[in-house]
């Protein structure tokens, strides 16, 4: 800008230019108001809490493999047992049958090279520090395929429902209430327990199950939220110059429709994990001594008299699971105060 | 108002349908020898025997046949009587439960019952005072420490909890037992001098007198209800924080203030009856979601209702019983649903008009 001779008029260029060159290149690409959705979810301590415990489960979910090796590369959900002994043995005790390798960071961090048992056994000695390791792979790679298979059908339904409204609507509504008559964990309980004799005992069932009767919340969001923006005038335009249902409905209502709801969507996956670890709680899933952690807790059932001296079969896999839950509760809440139409414009 | 329950009420029909179409087909996934236990007792044992249950009810027939047959039950060719038909309440035999499942839901549904009606009470008030109390004190300590309250609770899966429960209050300092009675009281009550009025056990108790069963059953059910109510105080707290919240703002409110009136009374005669409206509606979810933590629950809890039956049924694949538990489950809801969107309408002129 040196140089150039400044007159009035020039100077009002230079504070708009001035003005321009705040907004940050990110800014940019997400477009104002989800930065401020963004920069918003950054502030408060709650939901830096929440990314945090995010962030260590993927980490720790990524990094399985290295954080306990498992025995059999092929079967990297098998739980070890350290022997078929009833009665769980506390943390600490030494490890003495079907150890794994010992993992890098043990020798620099415990100062020997002896396995133990991080978090104690559980019944049938099966090792529960590598039921809640590996557990946490088998929660979130099973959350993130229900989350997006019941976005997708939720997103389905829902916009066809509210663009062709009518009967086809009225059709579809009613279909979603008759799934939302029966009470969530019983419907997808009931669903688990007729597949697994087809299936066999893994976490597919559940999987199908979970996503059978996830998707109406969706389809019910996304319909309003189409409802209301199939009114504006470029629906009206594109209309007009005749471009096809499809078309517009793919191209121009949703991605304007979508991106509060599929945030929000992303965040179900602690709701999921939840349900997921109550299937296996009660005993419809994965066979025994799978690495999941409904499976791990639904050991404590058989020992509920003497828990106070096995405290580590609830306390360990319990603290897990709701430490995962918290971190998605966390930044969904904090979301949805951001999200909140009420704190629009302001920061 | 009447053209409103009209309405509601031509809508439950077509949810009557919906769902014994959504369990018929799930119903599909079983074998023959499987679906057989609609019918009869025992497995067939040989090729011949299915071949003649599968002829004898149908069983090959058309699927909009089956469906009929399922709704009506088929007539025994012998002695003309009706055999199987839910409409009738005859959900087949539970080879888990060795006897009809009708009648295993009949046994177990009064405990489930009794654990819910004392579970409404504090599940329903204590969260609804949580959230009018963070709301007056907006960012107050209440306020602060309901969030926390919110989020952390909110986190705590009710089997997690419920075992954590019973690791302090039963495990350790033994207070609470899981079960349903303590062994004397069971006694107690299987002796002839104890009449079943209601065969709801609390109820029963206080009738006859027995004041020592009441307190043992209620001792048995407290750590139920707690698990039940926690996550539901969470939600309540939540919506009427924010509902009261926003009817403090309205101008009527500042109207009532202005004109001098005590604050206890804006608060609790003009804000509060308006603020409702929303938690009325989160009320009928809870009623609903009340019905599905049982099934957890009691198992966690080793409480004989319908819940735990239910998940023993799942868990060793009896699905004829499981699905027997949610036909059952599906008609109370649907009734239960239907007065709740009434109520609701009679409480908002909006719904009622729109």
């Amino acid at each position: 800008m040196t140089g150039i001779t400044t007159t009035p008029k020039d100077l009002g260029l230079q504070e708009e230019l001035s003005r321009m060159r705040k907004v940050g290149s990110l800014e940019r690409i997400l477009g104002p108001e989800n930065y401020r959705v963004l920069t918003g979810l950054l502030k408060t301590p709650a939901s830096i809490i929440g990314f945090f415990l995010i962030a260590m489960f993927i980490f720790i979910a990524l990094a399985a493999p290295f954080i306990i090796p498992p025995i059999n590369a092929n079967l990297p959900y098998t739980i070890p047992q350290d022997g078929y002994k009833a009665e769980p043995k506390p943390p600490g005790t030494l490890w003495e049958r079907n150890a794994p390798d010992l993992p890098f960071w043990w020798k620099p961090i415990m100062g020997t090279d002896q396995w133990t048992h991080l978090m104690g056994t559980s019944q049938g000695q099966y090792d529960i520090f590598y039921g809640v390791i590996w557990g946490t792979r088998s929660a979130l790679s099973s959350g993130m395929i229900v989350v997006i298979a019941t976005f997708a059908i939720g997103m389905i339904v829902g916009s066809i429902s509210a663009y062709y409204g009518g009967v086809v609507d009225n059709i579809l509504m009613r279909v979603v209430d008759v799934f939302l008559t029966l009470p969530f964990i019983l419907a997808a309980l009931i669903l688990a327990a007729v597949l697994v004799p087809k299936l066999g005992r893994s976490l597919v069932p559940s999987i199908i199950a979970l996503i059978t009767f996830g998707w109406m919340g969706y389809a019910r969001v996304i319909r309003g939220d189409i409802l209301s923006i199939k009114e504006r005038d470029f629906v009206m335009a594109a209309r007009v110059i005749g471009v096809r249902d499809g078309r517009i409905l793919f191209r121009h209502i949703l991605p304007n429709a979508i991106f509060p709801s599929l945030v929000l969507a992303s965040l179900a996956i602690g709701d999921v994990v939840l349900s997921f670890a109550a299937l296996s709680f009660l005993g419809i899933g994965t066979e025994i001594g799978y690495a999941d952690w409904g499976q791990v807790l639904s050991f404590a059932r058989n020992w509920i008299i003497s828990l106070e001296t096995y405290w580590y079969i609830v306390v360990f896999p319990g603290i897990t699971l709701v430490l995962f839950v918290m971190g998605w509760n966390l930044v969904g809440d904090a979301l949805r105060d951001v999200l909140d139409p009420r704190m629009r414009g302001k920061t | 108002m009447t053209t409103y329950i009209l309405r509601r009420l031509m809508l439950v029909p077509v949810l009557l349908f919906g769902v014994t179409v959504l369990i018929f087909s799930m119903l599909q996934f079983l074998t023959p020898v499987e679906r057989s236990a609609l019918y009869v007792r025992d497995l067939p044992r040989n090729q011949r025997q299915l071949e003649g249950i599968i002829l004898r009810y149908g069983l090959d027939k058309p699927l909009p046949v089956q469906y009929w047959n399922w709704l009506v039950g088929t007539k025994n060719p012998v002695n003309g009587e009706r055999e199987g038909g839910i409409l009738f309440g005859d959900f087949g035999w539970s080879r888990t439960g060795s006897q009809p499942v009708a009648k295993l839901i009949s046994s177990r549904f009064p405990n489930t019952l009794d654990l819910t009606l004392w579970a409404v009470a504090p599940v329903i008030l204590v969260g609804i005072w949580l959230g009018v109390q963070a709301a007056v004190h907006h960012n107050g300590f209440i306020d602060q420490a309901g969030r926390i309250f919110s989020i952390v609770g909110a986190s705590f899966p009710t089997f997690v909890a419920g075992l954590l429960f019973l690791m302090v209050f039963y495990a350790q300092l033994e207070w609470f037992p899981p079960g349903r009675l303590s062994t004397q009281m069971q006694i107690a009550i299987n002796s002839p001098d104890f009449h079943s009025y209601t065969s709801l056990l609390t109820i029963d108790s206080l009738l006859n007198g027995r004041f020592d069963v009441f307190i043992d059953a209620l001792k048995h059910m407290l750590l139920p209800i707690l698990t039940l109510s926690y996550l539901t105080w969470a939600t309540f707290l939540r919506v009427t924080r924010s509902s009261m919240l926003e009817t403090l703002r309205m101008d009527y409110v500042t109207t009532a203030r202005a004109k001098g009136l005590r604050e206890h009374d804006v608060i609790f005669k003009h804000a509060r009856p308006n603020a409702m409206i929303p938690v009325i509606t989160l009320a009928g979810f809870s009623i609903v979601g009340l019905m599905g933590g049982v099934v957890i629950t009691e198992t966690v809890f080793d409480f004989p209702g319908i819940g735990k039956a239910a998940a023993e049924a799942a868990g060793q694949l009896d699905v004829v019983t499981v699905l027997g538990f949610a036909l059952f489950n599906g008609f109370i809801l649907i009734v239960a649903n239907l007065v709740v969107d009434i109520i609701y309408a009679m409480v908002d002129p909006r719904i009622r008009l729109s």
